[in-house]
């Protein structure tokens, strides 16, 4: 074979033969490409594109209006509604919802028996769907059947409309969105904790340090990656939120829990204004982006790598 | 460790673990309760009896939408399995120009949330005429990045002398991909088979907007269902249902959680 190529002058190996490798390659990624234009790519051109238009009910582009959708928008109170919302959703769900995660991996993360049950059950919620979940939180929310109230009943105090109340309606669908999320962080900080090297420890421990010392000078500060990392898959999922808002308010009462994702599905769904609704898509793009930029930035310089 | 502070240790893990697990154990104890019992607010059913299974068998095409989710999960998940490997495979095994270029370009589609371009998938799906359809629902999450990165990253670890083996040997590249590369990997294959199918059968958004019919319909869809007609009155059947859907992916959740977590946190960290 090697001999074969010598013996060619180098003139005669063409390009074709040159990029020989180049159309294997193509072989191989050819059904990642095809699939990535046709529903990743070209949508969020047209997603964009569409933003600029008032549109048909079968969401073709009717009539350009440029920023105006845009303008539009921002004006409407409906949808600074939907972006305060979505703010203080993301303030509710995100911090609980990590340290809670993390309290459960560090207790998990001890060398005791039968904790392996432990890690599973803290695990369990991630292989329950957000259907499922929020079907069995309306129900812990149910103004008299409901656990909450029952339990509120028997400290005589007065029941609570978790959902039906548009200052409790929010925070209740915080309480069952960071309960759904747990699974999913616990799992990735308890990996993070058990890729910290044994030997920290000893060392700690031969030079007396205690169990909270050790928590803040070894623990915290090596497990600051992936900490940032779930900080970060934490946000986007929460600037993503849809099945929980659907089952449990509809994104009422009075458009308390009117997160952007259910916004985007009521503008284009059930009012069938796709112009609008492709500029709050392009929004939340836009929102993500800046969230995954300051990942990749500040997660390279501020934290600790190992 | 010292005795007290085990104890300390199980007594924090012990109740963490009922408050977390709370909500599905009560859920459970529900779909055995009788509508007065549920009523009366009690915690443990007085008789286990499976009214509120057969019910919920009955009033629902429950063992349909089952079957519909199983074949969509399974479906995506080989879809990604297949998709995602081959890609992986020219990213480590093929150099080639712009092959940096490329994965960034894959890379990049991570950035791009999904709700951001369900109306065009939508409006596609429409004109392909794959509303209702097993392929509406699958075909447009075979490829997936994370599950690419995941891959690329395991692959990355095979040695190059294997390769050079092959070569001497005189395998082909998709004979060298097929009979040597995908059996070293199996526990990576595994990893994303079960995380594709753990997301595929939780799906809500997507399923919601494609279908219309009982046809295609899955389990999440049909959880919507049943707690718009019958939670005015029975609980219990809502219950039932919720544990069945739940059922599969626990199962599969506790049987691979260790690796599970170890795939996840090597291709998110690493």
């Amino acid at each position: 074979m090697k001999a074969d190529v010598a013996s060619t002058p180098p003139k005669q190996l063409g390009l074709w033969r040159k990029s020989l490798n180049a159309r294997t390659a193509f072989l191989y990624l050819f059904p990642s490409i095809l699939l990535f234009s046709v529903f990743i790519f070209y949508p969020m051109f047209r997603t964009i594109y569409l933003s600029f238009f008032l549109t048909d009910q079968q969401g073709a582009a009717a009539l350009f209006v440029g920023f105006e959708n845009y303008a539009y928008l921002f004006e409407s109170r409906e949808f600074r509604n939907s972006i305060k919302a979505t703010v203080l959703f993301v303030l509710y769900t995100v911090p609980t919802g990590v340290i809670i995660a993390l309290y459960l991996a560090l207790i998990a993360n001890e060398k005791l028996k039968g904790i392996g049950f432990f890690r599973t059950v803290y695990s369990s919620t991630m292989g329950i769907s957000v259907a499922a979940s929020s079907v069995v939180w309306l129900f812990l929310f149910h103004p008299s059947i409901g656990m909450f109230n029952r339990l509120l009943n028997v400290m005589n105090l007065p029941g609570v409309q978790w959902l039906l109340d548009p200052d409790w309606a929010l925070v209740s669908i915080s309480i069952s969105t960071i309960w759904m999320n747990i699974g999913f962080s616990f799992l990735i900080l308890l990996g993070g904790l058990q890729n910290i090297d044994e030997y920290l420890y000893e060392s700690a421990k031969i030079d007396g340090a205690g169990y909270w010392y050790q928590l803040r000078r070894i623990t915290i500060p090596m497990l600051s990656p992936t900490l940032f990392f779930i900080i970060t898959i934490s946000l986007i999922n929460a600037f993503q939120t849809f099945g929980q808002v659907d089952i449990l308010t509809k994104g009422g009462p009075s458009q308390a829990t009117n997160l952007i994702v259910y916004s985007i599905y009521r503008e284009a769904f059930v009012n069938y204004q796709f112009g609008t609704a492709s500029a709050q898509a392009v929004f939340l793009f836009i929102c993500i982006l800046i969230v995954t930029i300051l990942q990749f930035k500040l997660g390279e310089k501020k934290v600790h790598y190992q | 460790m010292s005795t007290p502070k085990k104890i300390l240790f199980y007594i924090l893990l012990v109740i963490s673990a009922f408050l977390v697990f709370f909500p599905v154990l009560y859920a459970f104890m529900i779909s055995f309760m009788s509508g007065g019992e549920i009523l009366q607010g009690k915690f443990f059913p007085e008789s286990i009896h499976f009214d509120n299974y057969v019910k919920v068998f009955d009033r629902l095409p429950l063992m349909n939408y089952l079957i519909n989710s199983f074949i969509v999960s399974f479906g995506v998940m080989l879809g990604q399995l297949v998709v995602c490997s081959l890609a992986a495979y020219a990213f480590v095994f093929i150099p080639f120009k712009g092959r940096d270029f490329i994965f960034f370009l894959f890379i990049s589609t991570m950035m791009i949330p999904w709700e951001a371009t369900m109306i065009p998938n939508f409006f596609t799906i429409q004109k392909l005429d794959w509303m209702n359809t097993y392929q509406g629902l699958t075909v447009p999450f075979f490829a997936l990045a994370f599950g690419t990165f995941l891959l690329r990253q395991h692959f990355k670890t095979i040695p190059k002398e294997l390769h050079e083996a092959a070569e001497v040997a005189g395998l082909g590249k998709f004979a060298f991909f097929w009979r040597v590369i995908l059996p070293v990997s199996k526990t990576s294959l595994v990893t994303l088979g079960a995380y594709g199918f753990l997301t595929t059968w939780n799906m809500y958004l997507w399923p919601l907007l494609v279908t219309s019919t009982d046809q295609v319909r899955t389990v999440q869809i049909g959880l919507k269902q049943l707690q718009s007609q019958e939670v005015a009155t029975e609980w219990g059947v809502v219950m039932a249902g919720v544990i069945v859907v739940i059922i599969p992916t626990l199962l599969l959740l506790f049987a691979g959680q260790k690796q599970l977590q170890k795939g996840l946190t090597q291709g998110a960290l690493k």
